[in-house]
């Protein structure tokens, strides 16, 4: 599976792991409960963690997760949801988070401009033949008010 | 009024490139009817029981000449020579097809006009007075913070999935005519103690299913602090406004069951958080302002002496009275079109009228037109000497109807017969209700009262702040009215008490007729409808209609 980050095409290194999957070596996303349940020993993890954000987490949850993690994956199951729009405004700018915050899931591909202003860096569709098509959409517009 | 710079108009040009592109993605099958639906709502454009409907937006309800022959060039080439206004002060366009969306909007394009964020769960066209700068009771023109906040919220690309839809409206004026306080966010320019102009800011307001009046959040706001206000009220409502059922999601919803107290604390506590970004220095005010310096004005010494005309044209002096606003400046007054004639539906023009308003515009009124949230146009700035040939003028093109703010300036969505959500018919009713009040001097004598029709629940003819409301509602498949008295929108907002149980269509007109005939009737002298419905509550009214039906 591709990923699209800063505008370039790359390999996805990373696995997400179920809450029911053993922790694995390697780059590894976890659900926002599990960092809270295990987050302990999550922090001696052999390679680079990350946590997936739905848009009905709370970040007050994971706030003390970010000096530990290389991603936040805000994961969209439902495009018409903007509190992920949020989340991620506030993890750039209120919580100063400058690793990788991505988007996955089903997000539309009209909104990467969007998603980009707010702070998400990379992008990993569902349908991976759309990477290609989201750089060209991220010039969707050239000038914005705010 | 405001102009382009460049960048406005490079946005506008790449939203329409943006929206031809997903209109063709859509068309070969690489975007879902749900996909396309959410993109498309945020460019205007319904799908409606006829085909698709497209909302163009007039921002804070200002138009110039130009758009105004664009309006017309669209209505005559892609649709069927018409168009409707709405209460939100924009223009609805009932037969596009959809392949042509993407060249309509390339064309509105071409005279700094767009279709963004008219419809959709995102932050839509604001609104305000249509009489702002030129009303004696405005304490400061709010059109420059109306662009402010027109481009702040424009392709904003944190709130363009909201929960539901999201309004503002700003005043400027004493007697508030934008409805500020039934709308998400209603601003008003106020003085405090100090003497310095700010903001009381509104939260919560709104109508539809669940009207609620707009509660204050905040009595006063420094005029630099207004974006930075806005984003914080929006960012609680986007983060945590309700998104599992449609009919609780608007923000008075949130507002009323987290407590007026503590949501105000929320959004204070985000503030303080952002309180110093987005500020509007007095340079940015100052150059927003350039846009809305007035006209050059003649200088008059003395009010016109109408007394010849009057005597020599009753009719003329009847339209002045009722259809003519007094002005801030000396030998101008303010004339409302009224798009309320008999026989046409309210709110529409034909691309003929459009494009004859345009010249009268330019002839006499610099070359503006606003719309109202009543669904009439305004002329702001006609001179007292011109109001004759003016009136003459928009005679011809039956846009001279002496009936603003009488019993026949009906608000009135477009229903059953264009509306794919409708209940029942609206344009119908508005129609026989015209019919029976064709006295114009009964109607005069019967004073301000404004009736408001809506199709269904949704409400966009705003039927509970109507004086009387008509609310079209489904009784197995049959259209029954449901009746509202003593709604207002203006300062003493109110929401309309319910009449009684719904009324047959057969019996509409009739009981809205007894209605005015209790009022006729029982009234004190000089007492207005809405003020003897307050005296004497509705049951002389129920009393009656139910008498009778
Ligand atoms: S009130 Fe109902 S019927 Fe009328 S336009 Fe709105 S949604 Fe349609």
């Amino acid at each position: 599976m591709q990923l699209l980050k800063n505008k370039e095409i790359i390999e996805n290194t990373w696995q997400y792991l179920a809450i029911d999957q053993a922790i694995t070596n390697g780059d590894i996303l976890i659900s926002a409960q599990r960092w809270q349940q295990e987050k302990t020993s999550l922090t001696t993890h052999t390679g680079q963690l990350g946590i997936r954000l739905l848009a009905s987490d709370q970040l007050a949850d994971i706030v003390d997760a970010l000096p530990h993690v290389a991603v936040i994956d805000l994961y969209i199951t439902d495009f018409t949801d903007g509190r992920s729009f949020s989340q991620a405004w506030l993890l750039r700018h209120r919580y100063q988070f400058k690793g990788e915050i991505r988007a996955s899931g089903d997000y539309l591909s009209d909104q990467v401009c969007y998603l980009a202003r707010v702070g998400v860096n990379a992008f990993q569709p569902n349908n991976g033949c759309n990477v290609k098509k989201e750089i060209n959409y991220l010039n969707d517009f050239s000038v914005h008010y705010q | 009024m405001y102009q382009y710079n460049h960048s406005d108009q490079t946005l506008v040009n790449e939203r329409v490139a943006q929206f031809r592109r997903q209109t063709e993605s859509y068309l070969k099958g690489e975007l879902t009817e749900d996909q396309f639906r959410a993109l498309r709502l945020r460019n205007g454009l319904y799908i409606q029981t006829h085909a698709p409907m497209l909302r163009v937006a007039v921002p804070y309800g200002v138009l110039n000449s130009t758009q105004c022959r664009m309006i017309a060039h669209i209505a005559r080439h892609y649709d069927k020579g018409y168009c409707h206004f709405t209460t939100r002060q924009n223009i609805q366009f009932n037969w596009p097809k959809l392949e042509q969306v993407p060249d309509i909007l390339a064309e509105l394009a071409s005279v700094q006009m767009h279709a963004i964020q008219t419809s959709g769960n995102c932050m839509r066209n604001t609104t305000t007075d249509p009489l702002a700068g030129v009303a004696q009771d405005e304490l400061e023109d709010p059109r420059p913070y109306c662009e402010i906040i027109r481009q702040w919220t424009t392709l904003h690309p944190e709130f363009d999935y909201l929960p539901r839809k999201f309004k503002i409206a700003v005043s400027g004026s004493q007697h508030d005519r934008a409805a500020t306080q039934f709308h998400d966010i209603g601003v008003h320019l106020v003085r405090n103690e100090h003497h310095e102009i700010g903001f009381k800011i509104l939260v919560g307001g709104g109508l539809g299913r669940t009207p609620i009046i707009g509660q204050v959040i905040r009595p006063f706001l420094e005029k630099q602090h207004l974006l930075s206000y806005l984003e914080a009220i929006l960012r609680i409502y986007n983060l945590l406004g309700r998104r599992d059922n449609k009919y609780k999601a608007r923000i008075k919803i949130l507002v009323k069951e987290t407590g007026l107290e503590k949501f105000t604390a929320l959004v204070d506590q985000e503030w303080q958080c952002i309180k110093n970004t987005l500020l509007l220095d007095e340079a940015r005010l100052n150059e927003i302002s350039t846009h809305f310096t007035l006209p050059a004005y003649c200088h008059h010494d003395a009010a016109y002496d109408f007394s010849a005309l009057g005597t020599q044209t009753p009719a003329f002096t009847t339209w002045l009275k009722h259809n003519t606003v007094a002005h801030k400046v000396t030998g101008y007054r303010a004339v409302v079109l009224s798009l309320k004639a008999p026989n046409t539906p309210p709110g529409d023009l034909t691309d003929q009228q459009l494009d004859a308003i345009a010249d009268l515009a330019e002839q006499y009124s610099f070359g503006e037109i606003r719309s109202t949230h009543r669904q009439n146009l305004v002329f702001a700035d006609v001179k007292e000497a011109d109001l004759f040939s003016l009136w003459e003028a928009l005679q011809a093109q039956h846009l001279a109807t002496p009936n603003i703010g009488t019993a026949t300036d009906i608000i009135c969505c477009p229903g059953l017969d264009f509306c794919s959500l409708a209940n029942a018919g609206s344009i119908g009713i508005t129609k026989e209700i015209n019919d029976a009040l064709d006295d114009m001097d009964y109607l005069h004598d019967l004073g301000d009262i404004k009736i408001n029709i809506s199709g269904c629940m949704n409400g966009c003819a705003h039927q509970s702040v109507g004086h009387i409301g008509i609310l079209g509602v489904d009784k197995k498949g049959v259209e029954w009215y449901q009746l509202t008295l003593g709604g207002s929108s203006d300062n003493d907002a109110a929401i309309g008490e319910r009449l009684g149980p719904a009324v047959s269509k057969q019996d509409v007109t009739q009981a809205i007729i007894t209605i005015l005939e209790v009022y006729a009737s029982q009234r004190a002298e000089e007492e207005s409808f809405l003020t003897m419905v307050n005296r004497v509550g509705i049951e002389p009214f129920r009393e009656r209609v139910y008498a009778t039906a």
